[in-house]
């Protein structure tokens, strides 16, 4: 049968009539925009409205509210990121109902009130490879509304730095019989070329020029003069304590302050301990700042990036040899592909948790804000299907399995997965708790489950400024509570600890101080900051890294 | 009574010392900021070490008492005057700035 095909034919002809002369080819004329989608919609269509990490498209998110209610209503809004308070306008207005996403950071406390006040339903809260492969199940969209920088004449996009989702955001819908609509920052005119083509026009039906260039978050800068010497004194047992014991060539870091000091400190921590070589040549990352003192110092071979990073345009592109770029010189990030790697090709992946609770478990879920987590559980958490083995893989998952016995011991290794937290946040709120405030929001908000960011099986170390817990060591749940109060420092988790018991996992090299490792506290000191400011990373990169104005504070 | 800034706490700590300090000049480490605190180790009269802490977090002295216990157990000074000006620092700072001062007294 044809009736998909015959469906898009029939919208796409209602899109000829109904924008005439302001439809030329595929181009679309920018004022226009709200009477295309008034003809290509249907009630209760699923469509993804393209809203990335990073990359937004606000201009066909700002059309989307604009529909008649009466008319188009009922979507069903499948994208990873509800990022824009369009992405919400929406479903407040009546346009939308339904809503299957990854992240909502952000508008998170917004969409909690929708929800408790109905105005919308949650299909799932997924993770972005989980989403992503639904879009090929069945959360196909039926019409995309995408982000790019330019189009030709033909409607070929050259996506730039920031692909992010958009492969896969096109490929599962054009290959439906779906129909895919392209915001994009420039129209070239007949005979231009782009710089490359990131999604053929074959895939794409309509082009419109925005009438400002798409919005991007600069999600991923720190600047290193925000990090603190405790940081420092965790990078350095991150370092000495866990990339050097396993041996960590392939890994993925989470985003924060606590990995931007790791980065910070391999070019001097990590080489006066004759590191450089040894761990951290191969990263699932995006292009963090952070890194370029390690990059100039030779320690990276190859960077797979989500997105990009605003800033880094220039650098990227003169360390081609480091991140994947076009023959144009300009980064080709992927969100799926490197969400794929973070999980399968990485041997750690490392981040820092709002609240751990007694066994591990770990969440950034606070009360009153639904946000979901991205793609922190496809990176923290042991990948099932992998079967290739490495040094790191294999040695953490002989600690996993030394105590098993029968199926659980059969030989297989294991992802390592750090949480890195300090055990007092801001205004000295704890991050471990006897329990997570996810179960009042799993009980707040009807969830299936409830919310937990990296299961505390999957966790394998827990990096404190106290020291580091080494769950795969522990042959029980009363040893792994033990374990991880052993380095809860001074909450009520750490002091209700059984001291004895403690020093039992210590003499077993389960817990293990900084004194343990070799390191000494008063020498954790911002000094062995590779660089100590937005200038310095500036300075590391040759002048090529030009941070946001926001950053600018020299 | 001295007056201080509204919202302050004093809280005040007195541990028996086993390791004399031969005398020594005074040692300041730290600043007040924000996360931060500054310590000052003077010579004390006594045995003891007296602990008093100023502190714009209220409400954390069983918190205190158990950063300065292992602080004593780690150091056991005796004779020694320590004062702690606090703006909300994490008891891993604390713990860090009061072993910085000890590594700086001497004769």
């Amino acid at each position: 049968m044809d009736t998909k095909a015959r469906d898009r034919a029939a919208r796409l002809a209602a899109a000829r009539e109904a924008l005439g002369a302001r439809l030329a080819g595929k181009r679309v004329d920018t004022g226009a925009i709200v009477d295309l989608l008034h003809a290509v919609l249907r009630p209760g269509d699923r469509v993804c409205l393209e809203g990335n990490n990073q990359k937004q498209a606000d201009f066909l998110a700002k059309a989307l509210v604009q529909l008649d209610p009466a008319r188009i209503h009922d979507l069903h809004l499948v994208q990873s990121v509800i990022a824009l308070p369009e992405h919400l306008d929406v479903f407040e207005r009546g346009i939308a109902s339904l809503l299957d996403f990854s992240f909502s950071g952000p508008q998170g406390a917004r969409l909690a009130k929708l929800l408790s006040a109905g105005r919308l339903r949650v299909g799932a809260i997924h993770t972005y490879l989980e989403l992503f492969a639904r879009y090929f199940v069945d959360l196909t969209p039926k019409v995309s509304l995408i982000a790019a920088q330019a189009a030709d004449a033909h409607g070929n996009l050259y996506t730039g730095p920031n692909t992010e989702d958009t492969p896969a955001i096109v490929e599962a819908t054009a290959f439906s019989g779906g129909i895919v609509i392209a915001q994009v920052n420039e129209l070239l005119p007949e005979g231009g070329a782009l710089p490359r083509v990131d999604v053929p026009a074959d895939w794409v039906d309509m082009v419109v020029l925005a009438p400002t260039p798409h919005f991007i978050e600069p999600l991923f800068t720190r600047d290193p003069a925000q990090i603190s010497e405790i940081q420092v004194l965790m990078a350095m047992m991150a370092i000495k304590g866990i990339y050097a014991e396993y041996g960590v060539q392939r890994l993925n870091h989470g985003i924060g302050f606590d990995t931007a000091a790791i980065e910070l400190l391999l070019p001097t921590y990590g080489e006066s301990l004759g590191l450089k070589g040894k761990i951290c040549r191969h990263w699932a990352l995006n292009p963090h700042p952070a890194l370029i003192p390690a990059i100039e110092a030779g320690w990276v071979e190859s960077v797979h990036s989500f997105g990009s990073e605003l800033g880094m345009e220039d650098y990227l592109r003169a360390r081609s040899d480091v991140f994947f770029t076009g023959p144009d010189g300009s980064l080709r990030s992927n969100r799926a592909f490197c969400q794929a790697a973070g999980h399968y090709a990485c041997d750690l992946f490392i981040g820092s948790t709002l609240q751990m609770d007694l066994m591990g478990n770990s969440s950034t879920a606070t009360l009153g804000r639904i946000a979901g987590f991205g793609g922190a559980p496809n990176m923290g958490a042991d990948a099932r299907g992998r079967r290739h083995a490495s040094p790191a893989w294999l040695k953490a998952g002989q600690e996993a399995r030394a105590h098993q016995r029968g199926a659980a011991a059969t030989p297989r290794g294991r992802k390592l997965v750090v949480q890195m937290v300090e055990t007092f946040r801001e205004h000295m709120q704890p991050a471990f708790v006897e329990t997570l405030d996810a179960w009042e929001l799993q009980r707040q908000a009807g969830m299936d489950l409830p919310p937990i960011m990296i299961y505390g099986d999957d966790v394998t170390h827990v990096l404190t400024e106290e020291g580091i817990a080494n769950l795969l060591l522990c042959r029980d749940d009363a040893e792994r509570e033990q374990a991880i109060r052993g380095v809860a420092g001074y909450t009520a988790v750490g002091l209700g600890r059984d001291h004895r018991a403690a020093e039992n996992l210590r003499d077993r090299g389960v817990i293990r101080r900084p004194g343990d490792l070799g390191i000494d506290p008063r020498l954790a000191t911002r000094n062995l900051l590779a660089a100590r400011g937005m200038r310095d990373l500036v300075r590391a990169s040759g002048g090529l890294y030009r941070p946001p104005k926001r950053f600018r504070n020299w | 009574m001295t007056p201080m800034p509204p919202g302050l706490e004093t809280l005040d700590f007195r541990f028996a010392g086993t390791r004399a300090v031969p005398s020594f000049a005074p040692v300041l480490v730290g600043v007040v900021g924000s996360g931060n605190l500054e310590v000052m180790l003077e010579p004390g009269d006594g045995a003891d070490c007296a602990v008093r802490v100023q502190t714009s977090a209220r409400g954390f002295a069983p918190i205190w008492q158990a950063v300065l216990d292992d602080f004593h157990r780690r150091h056991g000074l005796a004779g020694v005057r320590v004062s702690i000006n606090d703006m909300g620092a994490t008891p891993a700072v604390v713990s860090l700035r009061l072993d910085q001062a000890v590594q700086e007294l001497r004769p």
